[in-house]
């Protein structure tokens, strides 16, 4: 498989501060990429290297043939960033974004016309092309910012956090886009904090204060997880003790309560884990319990955190 | 190369875009050469009346107080008192009791008749615009003695006392272009870089295949059209209304002015790269804009400052272009001419854009 990034142990210090402790990553061409993690937890950082916004304090990276920093200018008309915080003129129109942004990419006239014109179409926003981006709303800002950052058709799409102002509905929408971006050959790197777009992800970095904790395609993150997860329908009075009672449990990684449910990961080397809950605590006993099938939150609950929330 | 020059001209379209929706910046642009010349043209040019002034006459003659009438009639001056000596005279300017004093020798009749100048004129210079107004006392016609039109040197002499180089309205207001075109100039451009900056757009710029110097040669585009409408408001308002002499060839003015607008934007530029928030860029531009008035030549002669002072005022652009405005338009000289100092605003130019542009770093680091 043809790689589109590989970046070995890189690093990224600010100061004292190690923003990025030595992380590695192969992308392979082609593929929607996840970056998940808590806020500050390195992924803009990241994103900054491997697009030759910032130079890495050590380690090598690889960009569609290009090894950064030193080849970064010829990188630049291959790859499209859509960066964390709004980037385009505010002031500007719809329309003059783009222009300006596909003649800086050096698309000429009739092309660059008629790009404007597909981008509009395929982003929904016709309508508002004469509107100064301004005022726009969360959903239309990002379309907006999406169509600039695809005018070139780039190789390489970098997207932090694409979705963090907008609502289910035109999330799910957005995802379509970047499906059929990625159908056409486009290779996506996402950072992201939500688990549903995660799991959309063909591979996925799970990150924790500059460091990877866990990567690979989801389903098998979640199925090499090293918990077993138990479901245990609680009433809802007695369940702060018994949260209590269980994290403090060397073997149960973590509790969290979802409405009436009560999430238990158990760790591996307990091979039945429902009846030694039930040895455990005995007066649970009677509670109802099922081994569920883990989730990606599951995956992030136990690869971060270091131990017990 | 021809990706070079259309990613400039998208820069410049955008900045054109940008700047039609400033109301802010585009109303300064205009209303600054607008409002300073009109502040500065007109307290300079006001009719000076009734300067206190002294006279000593020493001729003790009929023709003497005749002398002082017609002087009083003019009402430029407002004669306060008399003095017996010159001396007397003298220290009164020095304590700025008067301004002026009018010597009437006692040789005045004599002087008719050899048709030389009457009289002296004592003035303290120190104020441009007082010994200007004496000054055009110089030639007035004296009927009454038969003075008027007849070949003569001059009525009075003149003695300037504290700046013997006048400098009237006419030689303000070609330097005047120089203190707005700084103020302006450099303001807009240490503003651009940081802008885009602060406003979040310099993470998009720099994703981009666009180079350095591009952006700051695109950058300085939009900006030069708007130095050169402010030198045609302000000459052309002084041409109107102060009767500013235009003696150069206009293509020169212009092309002078060229220059120093570009020596002032890419110094803005450099600015723009170095401060790190708007507010820093517009305090760097008063710590230039100083300088520029105060050492330029614009507030005090070139010559009687202090060497050091000198030194340093020839760093500034504004230095270099008070020369060669001064020496275009009221001299009517050619750039070529002044050529030190053309060669120096255009050194200043490429050199400034260069330092820009290295400074201006496509990483974030
Ligand atoms: N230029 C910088 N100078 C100093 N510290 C920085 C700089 N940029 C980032 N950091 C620090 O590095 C850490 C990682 O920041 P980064 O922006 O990469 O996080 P993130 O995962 O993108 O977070 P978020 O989800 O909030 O966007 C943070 O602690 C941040 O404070
Ligand atoms: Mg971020």
């Amino acid at each position: 498989m043809e790689m589109a990034i590989t970046a070995k142990l890189i690093s990224k210090s600010f100061g004292d501060f190690k923003a990025i402790d030595e992380i590695s990553l192969s992308i392979p061409k082609g593929t929607i990429f996840g970056f998940l993690g808590p806020n500050g937890c390195g992924k803009t950082t990241a994103i900054r290297m491997l697009t030759g916004l910032l130079i890495p304090t050590n380690g090598s990276i690889d960009v569609l043939n290009h090894s950064l920093p030193k080849e970064s200018e010829k990188l630049k008309y291959k790859i499209g960033y859509m960066t964390q915080k709004f980037s385009l003129y505010n002031d500007l129109t719809v329309e003059e974004n783009l222009k300006f942004i596909g003649g800086i990419f050096g698309l000429k006239k009739q092309n660059l016309k008629e790009k404007i014109e597909k981008q509009l179409n395929t982003y929904n926003l016709t309508e508002i092309r004469k509107k100064r981006v301004g005022g726009m709303s969360g959903g239309q800002k990002q379309r907006v910012s999406l169509a600039a950052a695809t005018i070139h058709n780039p190789e390489l799409l970098f997207l932090d956090e694409p979705t963090s102002a907008v609502d289910p509905e035109t999330r799910r929408n957005f995802w379509e886009q970047l499906f059929d971006l990625s159908e056409s050959g486009t290779t996506i790197l996402v950072a992201t904090h939500y688990m549903d777009e995660a799991e959309r992800c063909h591979n996925l970095a799970i990150m924790e204060a500059g460091k990877v904790k866990a990567q690979g395609n989801p389903n098998d993150l979640m199925n090499d997880l090293s918990v077993n997860v138990v479901e245990l329908l609680v009433n809802a009075d007695n369940n702060k003790e018994l949260k209590l009672k269980l994290s403090k449990k060397e073997n149960i990684k973590s509790i969290s309560q979802l409405g009436k449910r009560l999430r238990v990961l158990v760790k591996k080397e307990i091979k039945d884990p429902i009846s030694w809950l039930k040895q455990e605590t005995p007066d649970i006993k009677n509670i109802k319990m099922e081994l569920v099938r883990p989730s990606l939150e599951d995956v992030f609950v136990s690869v971060t955190g270091e131990g017990r929330q | 190369m021809l990706n070079s020059l259309n990613r400039i001209k998208c820069i410049v379209q955008k900045e054109v875009w940008q700047l039609k929706r400033d109301k802010l910046t585009f109303g300064m642009a205009i209303m600054i050469p607008f409002i300073q010349l009109l502040l500065f043209g007109f307290a300079i040019n006001t009719d000076v009346r009734n300067i206190p002034v002294g006279v000593v006459d020493q001729s003790e003659m009929a023709i003497g107080r005749m002398v002082t009438e017609s002087v009083k009639v003019t009402q430029v001056v407002d004669v306060i008192k008399h003095y017996n000596t010159p001396k007397e005279a003298e220290y009164a300017i020095t304590k700025g009791e008067v301004k002026a004093v009018l010597i009437i020798p006692t040789d005045i009749n004599q002087r008719l008749v050899q048709k030389r100048s009457i009289a002296q004129w004592i003035v303290d210079g120190s104020d441009s615009m007082i010994s200007s107004a004496i000054m055009g006392l110089q030639n007035m016609p004296i009927t009454d003695l038969g003075l008027s039109d007849m070949k003569m040197t001059k009525t009075f002499e003149v003695a300037l006392f504290y700046n013997p180089t006048r400098r009237s309205a006419v030689n303000i207001i070609p330097g005047l272009t120089g203190i707005i075109l700084t103020m302006t100039m450099v303001l807009f451009t240490s503003l651009a870089i940081v802008k885009e900056r602060e406003q979040g757009n310099l993470e998009l710029l720099i994703t981009t295949p666009l180079i350095s110097f591009e952006l700051m040669v695109a950058k300085i585009i939009p900006y030069i059209i708007i130095g050169l409408v402010q030198v045609t408001i302000i000459l052309g308002l002084g041409y109107l209304i102060f009767n500013l002499p235009i003696n150069g060839d206009l293509f020169q003015i212009f092309l002078g002015s060229l220059l120093f607008i570009a020596a002032s934007l890419s110094l803005g530029l450099i600015i723009s790269t170095i401060a790190k928030t708007q507010i820093q860029s517009m305090q760097m531009t008063i710590f230039v804009l100083l300088p520029s008035i105060l050492l330029s030549g614009f507030m005090f002669p070139y010559e009687s400052m202090p060497i050091i002072a000198q030194w340093i005022s020839e760093i500034f652009p504004a230095t270099h272009f008070m020369r060669i405005i001064r020496a275009v338009i009221l001299r009517g000289a050619d750039l070529s001419d002044v050529w030190q100092d053309t060669l120096w605003l255009s050194i200043f130019t490429v050199v400034g854009l260069l330092i820009a542009a290295k400074r201006f770093s496509k990483t974030l680091d």
